[in-house]
């Protein structure tokens, strides 16, 4: 299987070819930071074109937020407790969702990120069934913004037709645009320079984005802490994103 | 049977040749439903496949439920008739064509359900592999992609294994007919003169079909199953699928077969040929299939409940004893309980017997299809995204429709092609 090899094994390879990936975008979310705030869920609707399904749909399961904040409450009341754990596309390494798709739309790039090629999707919703994280989201109708949102799309993202999948992205128009400024500049790309819009606004520092290709990025650090976790790591899908587990969970302070 | 080939032919021919008015009513009342439900398709592309009752997490309902069970219906005819056939079961001489037939029509019907599914049925076919402008291949690696091919394989091969043996009966009807309905069938019978080469060629044809028919028909219901096994979904992702699906899948389609032979012998006043002795063996059959299927079932959930896995034992439970317990124990009814003792006790294998356990197996086996996609979607890993379904009034017109699109084309068949092959039942009379 020499395919399935080269994704699932070393995570510098790309899917295909044997150069050398230059990046290796991941993410480290540390737990004890959220607040659950939803600060994030907003800027990416806002960023990446994500459409406001409104209440009826919501209330049919069918919100489109590339990114949410999972909420699972623990304890009776008068002391219920709730964890926070924002969920997102886990960016797979060895991503179900890739050799599903019967037309390529759900795709590997050369720089690790599970691309979704809008053009090509035909809408099998098959990667959706396929995703264990449920992060796939379906356009069931062209979509449509509450007035006045539907002036601040993101001119450097495409609006989705009806029938297609979409996904978090990991803000990839951001990332590119980095790196085209950096080779424009003649350097290499900082740390830092490309950042999610979630990233960016996360207050508490609760989610951290960067190289993992870059043993010194914070990224690659917070990675390795003993506090990290993979998200149904179980299952053998690789995510790129690592979850820092809660420390503060058993005192009194929350 | 007392009857000459004289008079069996004139008897299976006089349906093709004589119209009836109750003929009439049935085929306009039956295209009106089917118009129904194509305009809640035209209604589905126009609006967005939003309409149907489809949501995150359960991205697949209705229409993959209707797509999994008229392919499993398809299993009836060719799979039974090419054993028939090898197998030289003199019995099988009256109902290959019915069973034939179902296979080629629920084949178009099922795999019509993939484009009723999809997001964009407009870009269909980019699923072909051809030479285009976008410089891409289909993903060989997609168990949809498998599908697709697999089925056009089936309907290529069991729309040939349906032909060759009409070709005989067209010439008969190009000999008893005048005007242009001759031509018509001169034309359906391909030259045909009953020469013993062709009759030689003709059978070594069907030999060749019945022997290819049998891996291609096991293969499609595999590849089916593999669309849900390939995938890391709680109570999928399991080794016995393929095997349970074309196990599910004959039982299915050998129980359609009995509906439809029923059908058949009432309206079209064929008692002395679809006998009851067809109707006691076929319940044999069905009885062996009800019984494997439960086989099946029981290995199915005993393993997930042992193996006790925690993703796999909330879907589990989900259905044996939660929202969708009602439907599971609807299943395990109609499909074992109802049909065994009917099957099993000789004296309740008559006609009204095997055709009471047929239904309540169809019915059955459409449950069990909404049951493996259904609770499995709604309950994956992450409780926070778990979720529930509704049909809504667009998937259920179209479901509706398309038991009648079969009846529709049945009739129609029924109209132009004798649906017991005459020339067979005379070779039968000949040994």
């Amino acid at each position: 299987m020499p395919v399935l090899g080269r994704l699932a094994g070393e995570g510098t390879r790309s899917p295909l070819g044997n150069r050398l990936m230059s990046h290796h975008w991941g993410m480290a979310v540390d737990l004890d930071r959220c607040t659950g705030c939803e600060a994030c869920v907003i800027a990416c609707q806002a960023e990446n074109n994500v459409p406001t399904v409104g209440e009826e749909a919501a209330r049919r399961s069918r919100t489109m937020h590339w990114i949410r904040i999972e909420r699972y409450y623990e304890g009776e009341f008068p002391n219920p407790r709730v964890r926070f754990r924002p969920v997102l596309c886990q960016q797979c390494d060895n991503a179900p969702c890739e050799p599903v798709c019967p037309t390529y739309a759900s795709y590997h790039t050369s720089e690790g990120l599970n691309a979704q090629i809008y053009n090509r999707c035909i809408g099998t919703r098959y990667c959706a069934n396929a995703c264990p994280y449920t992060v796939r989201t379906f356009n069931f109708f062209n979509p449509a913004w509450d007035k006045p949102l539907h002036l601040q799309l993101n001119p450097d993202v495409s609006v989705r037709q009806v029938g297609v999948m979409e996904k978090c992205t990991f803000c990839v128009q951001r990332i590119k645009a980095a790196e085209i400024q950096a080779k424009a500049e003649n350097r290499e790309l900082r740390e830092g320079e490309p950042t999610p819009a979630c990233v960016q606004c996360c207050a508490p520092k609760a989610l951290v984005f960067g190289d993992l290709n870059d043993p010194a990025s914070e990224v690659s650090r917070l990675s390795r802490s003993p506090r990290g976790t993979k998200l149904l790591g179980e299952l053998g899908t690789q995510p790129k994103i690592t979850y820092l587990q809660r420390e503060s969970w058993n005192g009194e302070d929350r | 049977m007392a009857k000459t080939a004289e008079q069996m032919q004139q008897d299976l021919l006089r349906p093709v040749i004589e119209t009836s008015g109750r003929f009439s009513t049935a085929i306009v009342g039956l295209a009106l439903l089917v118009l129904a439900g194509f305009s809640a398709w035209m209604y589905q592309i126009y609006t967005g496949i939003g309409v149907a009752g489809i949501n995150r997490p359960v991205f697949w309902g209705f229409y993959i439920t209707n797509f999994v069970f008229w392919i499993g219906i398809s299993h009836a005819g060719t799979l039974i008739s090419a054993i028939l056939r090898l197998s030289n079961a003199t019995w099988r001489r009256p109902i290959t064509r019915c069973a034939e037939v179902i296979t080629v029509f629920a084949l178009l019907i099922g795999a019509m359900f993939p484009l009723v599914h999809l997001g964009r049925p407009w870009l269909a076919f980019w699923l072909a592999p051809y030479p285009n402008q976008r410089g891409l291949w289909p993903n060989y690696r997609s168990p949809l992609l498998w599908d697709f091919f697999a089925i056009n394989t089936y309907l290529i091969g069991s729309l040939t294994f349906l032909i060759l043996p009409i070709i005989p009966d067209c010439a008969l009807l190009r000999d008893n007919l005048s005007g242009w309905r001759s031509k018509f069938y001169g034309a359906l019978c391909l030259g045909w003169r009953g020469t013993q080469k062709q009759w030689r060629q003709l059978e070594t044809a069907m030999h060749i079909m019945a022997i290819l028919i049998i891996p291609v028909a096991v293969s499609v219901h595999t590849i089916v199953s593999w669309d849900f096994a390939m995938t890391p979904v709680p109570m999928w992702h399991s080794t016995i699928f393929a095997p349970y699906f074309v196990v599910g899948a004959i039982f299915s389609g050998i129980a359609a077969l009995i509906i439809a032979m029923v059908f058949l012998r009432s309206s079209l006043h064929l008692e002395e040929y679809l006998t009851p002795h067809c109707f006691d063996n076929l319940g044999k059959l069905l009885l062996v299939m009800s019984l494997l299927w439960f086989y099946f079932i029981f290995a199915e959930r005993l393993t997930t409940w042992y193996g006790n896995t925690t993703s796999e034992v909330a879907v589990l439970w989900q259905t044996v004893r939660g929202p969708y317990r009602h439907l599971f124990w609807a299943m395990v009814g109609c499909n074992f309980v109802v049909p065994f003792p009917l099957l099993a006790i000789k004296k309740l294998r008559t006609i009204a017997g095997t055709f009471l356990a047929s239904v309540t197996v169809v019915i059955g086996m459409w449950i069990e299809r909404y049951l493996i996609i259904v609770p499995s979607l709604s309950h994956k890993f992450l409780p926070y995204a778990w979720g529930t379904y509704r049909p809504t009034w667009v998937e259920i017109t179209i479901t509706g429709a398309t038991f009648c699109t079969m009846a529709l084309l049945y009739l129609v068949f029924s109209k132009l092609v004798p649906v017991v092959s005459i020339w067979e039942l005379k070779a039968g009379l000949r040994e």
